[in-house]
């Protein structure tokens, strides 16, 4: 199990999604209305970067020759052929049961971050909290009050197994 | 042109069982033999304007391709309109236990939809009186006006319940795709009468038989028909009739079907990717073309190698798909023996014998 953040929150909103670099395989991150969703961004019929694709929705047919959009934003469309997959569970749309993509866990967490083993992003995660006191400051013998500024990560989750506890 | 000769009568085969054919013709001889069953109105009319019937093209006579030598009646009757001749040529020597009548009366070379249904009525009385009630081993595809499809579901529920009416018959060559919704009302009625619905060789006259327009031969026209099948099949499929009529089951006859594996693989491969267009489509296109069709055998496109055959076969991916059949008269084999590819596993050879079109028929109720 590895932990790597991914970016702050408010970079990563509704409708969007980012794709990273981890440990030699890149991996799609998807906001989906506010549900964080990654899957590996490889398409399993010919290895295509899937996560560049069009995020769509799933045309459905409540009845003949009628089509419906649902979903929208919940599935992603195969560069390369077209394959859909479902954005919130990796499995294809034709064949749900047999072709399907890598996913991964991703949870929202507040700083810091800890373990993480991206240097990256941890530094980038600790610039953002940390506050230092230069020569230009005020007077520190002012009254001062401590102030911590609590930010949330998107955080992405690398292994065969589930987080035993999701960490608040 | 030579009738009669018996140089290539054909002779029929014991195969070590009673079989299904699922592909014998039976022709009109001439306009007058419909008479009995046309109103008055319809007589005068054929008789006062010297209409002699619809002009099919589709096996022209003497063509080398067209009938076996031998099976035209002794004064020259067309091959196809004696049941003498079925008896004697087909149903006995082949040991048929049940044999489906396909009459090419082209009713939708007739523009007018009225004389289109009347004679497509008149066609239908006449094989349910001198083909089926003549002769019990006869089943018979009714013919009906596809150019006016509300038409042609007047007929189905006018016929669609004799015992005898097992399927109905439309030409492979359409002025449209089949499954394209103006046709629902013939596929409707045929559910509704739980009929199969048969396409085969042949067509609307004034159509060009390839979708590149009009060949220059009538080689071109008769080895070109396979790409007709395949068009059909991927309208009927894509346009969602078989989701739509959940019972409805279509038969291609005398349309080959070595090429079915391409077809397959190419349309399984396109809707995956393109599955958005027609999201009624529940399955992989080639699972309705395995569930939902059946093929007629003949014509063999054969493979000289019998190994081949299977491969084929194994390569549909179904052993349900293929029904035995002579396609009496026409000329598709010159030996008895090449009727029925040989090497096929027993099983096997029994369900294209017989088994698959008693359960495509439903001969069991």
């Amino acid at each position: 199990m590895s932990r790597h953040v991914v970016c702050r929150v408010d970079e990563l909103p509704p409708g969007q999604h980012r794709i990273i670099s981890v440990r030699g395989r890149t991996i799609g991150v998807f906001n989906v209305n506010g549900e964080y969703h990654a899957l590996l961004n490889r398409c399993p019929h010919r290895a295509a970067p899937l996560c560049q694709g069009v995020v769509t929705g799933l045309i459905t047919s409540p009845a003949q020759y009628q089509r419906e959009l649902t979903r929208d934003g919940e599935i992603v469309r195969c560069p390369w052929h077209g394959w859909e997959f479902d954005i919130t569970d990796g499995r294809s749309v034709f064949n749900p049961h047999r072709v399907r993509t890598r996913t991964y866990e991703v949870f929202v967490e507040t700083a810091p971050p800890g373990e993480d083993e991206d240097p990256d992003a941890d530094a980038a995660g600790a610039q953002l909290v940390q506050a230092t006191i230069g020569p230009d400051d005020p007077d520190p013998t002012l009254e001062t009050y401590p102030v911590e500024v609590e930010q949330q990560f998107v955080v992405l989750y690398l292994g065969q197994s589930k987080p035993a506890a999701r960490p608040e | 042109m030579e009738h009669g000769t018996t140089a290539l009568a054909p002779r029929g085969m014991d195969l070590g069982q009673p079989v299904i054919d699922t592909d014998i013709h039976c022709n009109v001889p001439n306009v007058r033999a419909l008479f009995p069953y046309l109103s008055e109105h319809w007589r005068e009319y054929i008789t006062y304007s010297a209409f002699k019937g619809p002009v099919d093209t589709a096996y022209p006579r003497g063509a080398a391709t067209s009938s076996l030598p031998g099976t035209s009646g002794p004064d020259g009757e067309a091959p196809g309109t004696s049941l003498k001749l079925v008896r004697e040529q087909v149903l006995d020597p082949w040991n048929v236990e049940l044999g489906i009548l396909n009459c090419t009366y082209a009713v939708e070379s007739l523009h007018n939809p009225d004389t289109a249904a009347a004679m497509a009525s008149a066609v239908n009385d006449w094989m349910i009186a001198e083909w089926l009630a003549e002769e019990p081993r006869l089943r018979a595809s009714m013919v009906a006006p596809s150019r006016v499809p509300e038409m042609a579901a007047q007929e189905i529920d006018r016929i669609g319940s004799h015992p005898g009416i097992v399927q109905v018959f439309l030409p492979v060559v359409s002025e449209a795709p089949y499954g394209h919704r103006r046709y629902w009302p013939i596929f409707e009625a045929a559910q509704r009468h739980d009929l199969t619905v048969s396409l085969q060789f042949g067509g609307a006259p004034g159509n060009p038989p390839t979708g590149a327009g009009w060949p220059s031969y009538y080689l071109e026209d008769y080895a070109g028909m396979a790409q007709v099948f395949q068009t059909q099949i991927l309208n009927l499929v894509v346009e969602g009739v078989f989701d739509h009529f959940p019972r409805l089951r279509i038969a291609m006859i005398e349309g080959g079907w070595t090429w079915i594996p391409s077809l397959m693989w190419r349309i399984d491969k396109d809707w995956k990717g393109l599955r958005r267009e027609v999201p009624w489509n529940t399955m992989p296109p080639s699972d309705y073309i395995r569930g939902r069709m059946r093929f007629s055998l003949q014509p063999l496109d054969a493979a000289p190698d019998p190994k081949h055959m299977l491969q084929l076969i194994e390569q549909i991916g179904s052993d349900d798909v293929l029904m035995f059949s002579t396609d009496y008269p026409h000329w598709h084999f010159d030996r008895p023996e090449e009727a029925v590819p040989a090497g096929l596993p027993a099983e096997l050879r029994r369900k294209i014998l017989s088994e698959n079109a008693r359960s495509f028929y439903r001969f069991d109720k």
